[in-house]
């Protein structure tokens, strides 16, 4: 598989978890970990530019896939707007859920650059988040998307 | 540094976005589970699967063949070391690993410790427990029957009997009910609930055998405590322990506990040399991490037709699990929940309490409250909307009838709490305008016309943040003041060192705000060192809403006595008076004298420098100190909540929240808002979805994030915010604490209004959690306890 951007060929045991594979394997410890049975979004990656959980991937089906993680995001030294949002918004208390919440935003982004509140809610529904009670992560996310779409419409 | 909206609100820096961040949104933040350490093995736990049974036998032999297995570790095998049984919070005691009877269902059992996550688990599977099955007990009513089984005969019970507690005047109490022109009585109860941060409970144990020395990294909201305890019961010598707690992912009060696990991945350091990871699982977490609440309540109020209230008197049945491992002081063994006095000014008082074991997990941790203050306020809130129906008064006008007047602060309640500084009125006022109750109240009257389901619900709480005084309060005999140390460098930039843990609340960045608001350095040139017990001073840590109140003074008053020091430095090197200098933020200038000064940086730099300091003087500019406040602070708010039940599915969903917190003084105005966001989530989750319910095997029934429901982004909306200032006349810089008003706050706010919307249906009462089936089943006349 690719992840963020460079070939990985391992062997791995049949039943190997994605996020497992992510965090112990590659080291890659900005995926987290929350709760086994695919409600909490703390484990979401970018699979073909898709958000997906990876505890409820295995290693194995991912093999052929292109994988981006929160890792993938900051380039050059620059971090992506999602992010700079939710720094500029407050988005984030204990930062648990963050890295998920960024690779959501980022891939709502990407197919609807100018989402309403009510899209950007449903885009994490499938996330908890603990400590922001959603609102300002909400903020984050539109924050991003004004700034990409003032981006786009400098000449 | 980055701004938002600088200097706004009382403190410098105001809305300063968070130093933290950078390293939690490139997915770089240090959570225990991330930690790899070299030849690190890693630890599961073997968990009961019935709530209560005698173990007959354990069979570990298919176990330690395993050939990735390193050690295999019963209950048996603990006790040779002394180390079965661990002191809880409260005075009781706990199995780390069973040893003669399983009393809840997800106990620990055994554990192994093997080369990957994965073989732990497989070895798991591999360990025989013979189990001779016991009669559960699940009804907390029925625990004290003469015919329950005893759950604690390992300390020779004879009933499930905890302890009983009381405070107030019963005969006061009594006397003012016996003439009360209007008395009130309710059952509420306020079911059992999890904190469940989104990280679960972990630790790394490396004990280096030549040194003897244990370094444990873990989820701990309060890691020098757990050092000493750990030094207490495990025999090790204190100053060969070191607790590490790197980034925690929420913690609410879950990760206040010493749990079983955490010594599990001890002694499997000690016993296979090697560093020890256990990360326990959500499961784990649900059914076995410390829950909260868990109180039957019986709720009673006495006031005149006109609604003076008199008296509030209640009763209580808690259910404290197992083992008690509540999270109380030893003078509080029904936490604070004294002041289920609320807010109001009473002629008496009184409330009773038992306290039973059942067979559940043990706990009663405050999720994301002052020690069992969520019940009191949710209690007191209930009980007046419950009296404002019986008199047909407004529930807002009833409560501002009986408020603590501004001048009556401080105010000595009934039961004893010395409450600070308040303006309740003038809260309220500011909730109401932002809601537009008025107008509220006319679409409801309309709506109700056209047979649409709309409540309104107010709450108004007052909290007891910040424990506290060391003469009253305590953990396990720790006295509960703070240690803070301030060092300014040569070249002028700090460091300042904190006894309490962030697990989310900022203090990287508050802390700092702080410190630079009393000796004018940047924010950004003042590091926060927290969660290591090697590079921080002695202190309780973070729970109850107490960093800034205790620790926040802590840094206040240290970062005061370094600025003495510079003051003495300053006057000898511009050759004046000490009196004779001006301090403004950063720097000392002779009064009277333009452009003769010295900035706070040029006096650190004399300060470790070669020339003559005034005499007898130690060279340097750093401090350090303890601070044992002398009260509690009590922030208080006021809460409406708007929700719309849909008649045909009982589907209850809140339109509008609107919360106006008066915590003192604030530090950064944005945290503080996301505190109460935060908390305000909670209050949903717990009146309208979160429950911890058992069936009648002692199974538990919300063992996962399937079953154990959480507000997602689409269950809240849009939180309302307001603020009003009136600071804590003994807290330094007025600070009050709020990380956890709005949990505290909400759940009554949500209740009532989901109430006030059934009031067509005749329904004054509904316990949470407000559930469509629990809604249908009360708009039907049969509201029921949630088990």
């Amino acid at each position: 598989m690719v992840v963020n951007g460079e070939y990985v060929v391992r062997e791995v045991e049949a039943r190997l978890l994605l996020v497992h594979f992510l965090r112990d394997v590659l080291g890659l410890t900005g995926t987290h970990w929350g709760c086994d049975t695919s409600n909490c979004g703390s484990c979401v990656i970018l699979m073909d530019d898709e958000p997906v959980k990876s505890c409820t991937v295995l290693t194995a089906m991912a093999g052929g896939h292109e994988i981006r993680t929160v890792e993938s995001l900051e380039v050059d030294g620059e971090l992506d707007t999602v992010q700079r949002g939710f720094m500029a918004c407050h988005g984030l208390q204990c930062g648990f859920c963050t890295p998920g919440m960024l690779m959501s935003a980022r891939a709502l982004l990407d197919a609807n650059p100018d989402p309403s509140d009510h899209e950007i809610r449903e885009a994490i529904s499938g996330q908890i988040c603990r400590c922001t009670g959603y609102a300002s992560i909400v903020r984050s996310i539109r924050w991003a998307a004004e700034q990409e779409r003032a981006r786009g419409e400098m000449p | 540094m980055t701004v938002l909206d600088d200097n706004r609100g009382p403190m410098g820096h105001g809305r300063m976005l968070r130093k933290e961040d950078r390293r939690f949104v490139r997915g770089l933040g240090r959570f225990t589970d991330d930690l790899q350490l070299p030849g690190m093995l890693h630890c599961a736990i073997l968990r009961s699967p019935v709530a209560h049974a005698r173990i007959v036998h354990i069979d570990t032999t298919a176990a330690q063949m395993h050939p990735k297995v390193k050690a295999v570790v019963t209950g048996a095998m603990l006790a040779e070391r002394g180390l079965a049984w661990m002191p809880t919070l409260s005075g009781d005691h706990q199995a780390v690993l069973a040893t003669d009877k399983v009393r809840f269902q997800g106990q620990e059992v055994a554990f192994v410790v093997a080369e990957d996550r994965y073989a732990a688990r497989d070895a798991l599977e591999l360990i025989e427990v013979e189990y001779d099955v016991l009669e559960p007990v699940v009804d907390v009513r029925r625990a004290l029957d003469p015919d329950a089984p005893v759950i604690r005969d390992d300390v020779g019970k004879v009933d499930n009997h905890c302890f009983d507690w009381e405070t107030g005047d019963a005969a006061a109490t009594q006397a003012v009910f016996d003439h009360a022109e209007v008395t009130v009585t309710q059952e509420i109860i306020f079911p059992r609930v999890h904190p469940a941060p989104l990280e679960t409970c972990a630790a790394v144990a490396d004990f280096d055998r030549v040194e003897q020395r244990l370094t444990l990294h873990a989820t701990t909201q309060a890691p020098h405590a757990h050092r000493t305890l750990y030094a207490m019961f495990a025999g090790l010598p204190e100053h060969k322990i070191r607790v590490i707690s790197p980034d925690i992912g929420g913690g609410f009060g879950n990760k206040v506990p010493i749990y079983p696990g955490y010594v599990c991945a001890i002694v499997g350091s000690m016993v296979t040399g090697k560093p020890v990871k256990w990360t326990e699982d959500r499961t784990e977490n649900l059914t076995a991490g410390a829950f909260a609440r868990d109180y039957v309540m019986t709720g009673e109020i006495a006031a005149t037709r006109e609604g003076r209230i008199l008296a509030v008197r209640s009763h209580v049945l808690a259910d404290h699990g197992a083992f008690n491992g509540a999270a109380a002081p030893r003078k509080f063994p029904g936490g604070f929940f004294g002041v289920f006095t609320g807010s109001y000014d009473l002629e008496a008082a009184y409330c009773s309490m038992t306290a039973v074991h059942t067979t559940k997990a043990p706990g009663g941790v405050a999720y994301s409250c002052s020690f069992r203050i969520a019940e009191a306020v949710y209690l007191v809130e209930r009980m007046v909307d419950i009296l404002a129906d019986e008199l047909g008064i407004d529930p807002v006008e009833l409560r501002r009838r009986n408020f603590i007047r501004p001048d009556q602060f401080p105010y000595q309640s009934k039961t004893g709490w010395l409450y600070d500084s308040g303006d309740y009125e003038a809260t309220l006022d500011e909730a109401l305008r932002i809601a537009g109750y008025a107008e509220l109240r006319r679409e409801q009257a309309e709506r109700r016309a056209r047979g649409e389901l709309m409540g309104i619900g107010v709450s108004f709480f007052t909290e007891a943040v910040g424990a506290g005084p060391r003469k009253d309060m305590d953990m396990a005999g720790l006295g509960m003041a703070d240690g803070c140390e301030l060092t300014i460098h040569p070249t002028g930039k700090a460091v300042v060192r904190l006894a309490v843990q962030t697990q989310g609340q900022g203090h990287e960045t508050t802390f700092a705000q702080m410190v630079a608001e009393e000796i004018g350095i940047h924010p950004d040139d003042i590091e926060v060192v927290h969660g290591d017990t090697e590079l921080t001073p002695y202190g309780l840590g973070t729970y109850g809403s107490r960093s800034t109140p205790v620790s926040g003074a802590a840094a206040v008053l240290v970062t005061r006595k370094v600025r003495d020091k510079a003051r003495l430095i300053a006057a000898h090197l511009l050759e004046v008076d000490p009196d004779e200098l001006a301090w403004t933020k950063g720097r000392f200038d002779v009064r009277g004298v333009p452009g003769v000064g010295i900035t706070i940086q040029e006096i650190a730099r004399a300060a470790y420098g070669a020339d003559a300091l005034p005499a007898g003087m130690e060279p340097g500019l750093a401090g350090q100190l303890t601070y044992d406040p002398q009260n509690l602070t009590y922030p208080y708010g006021a809460y409406v909540c708007v929700v719309d039940i849909d008649s045909g599915t009982a589907q209850v969903r809140v339109r509008r929240f609107i919360a106006v917190d008066d915590c003192g003084t604030r530090i950064n105005e944005m945290i503080v808002e996301g505190q109460i966001h935060g908390g305000l989530t909670d209050g949903v989750g717990m009146a309208l979805m979160e429950y911890i319910g058992f069936d009648s095997d002692g199974n538990c029934l919300g063992g996962s994030l399937m079953d154990y429901l959480i507000p997602t982004a689409r269950e809240v909306p849009d939180w309302e915010t307001g603020a009003t200032y009136t600071p804590s006349p003994h807290h330094p810089i007025g600070a009050k604490g709020v990380g956890e008003s709005a949990t505290v706050g909400s759940p009554p706010a949500v209740v009532n209004a989901v109430v006030d919307a059934l009031e067509p249906f005749g329904v004054r009462h509904a316990d949470m959690p407000l559930t469509p089936s629990r809604v249908w089943e009360a708009m039907r006349g049969r509201a029921v306890p949630p088990w």
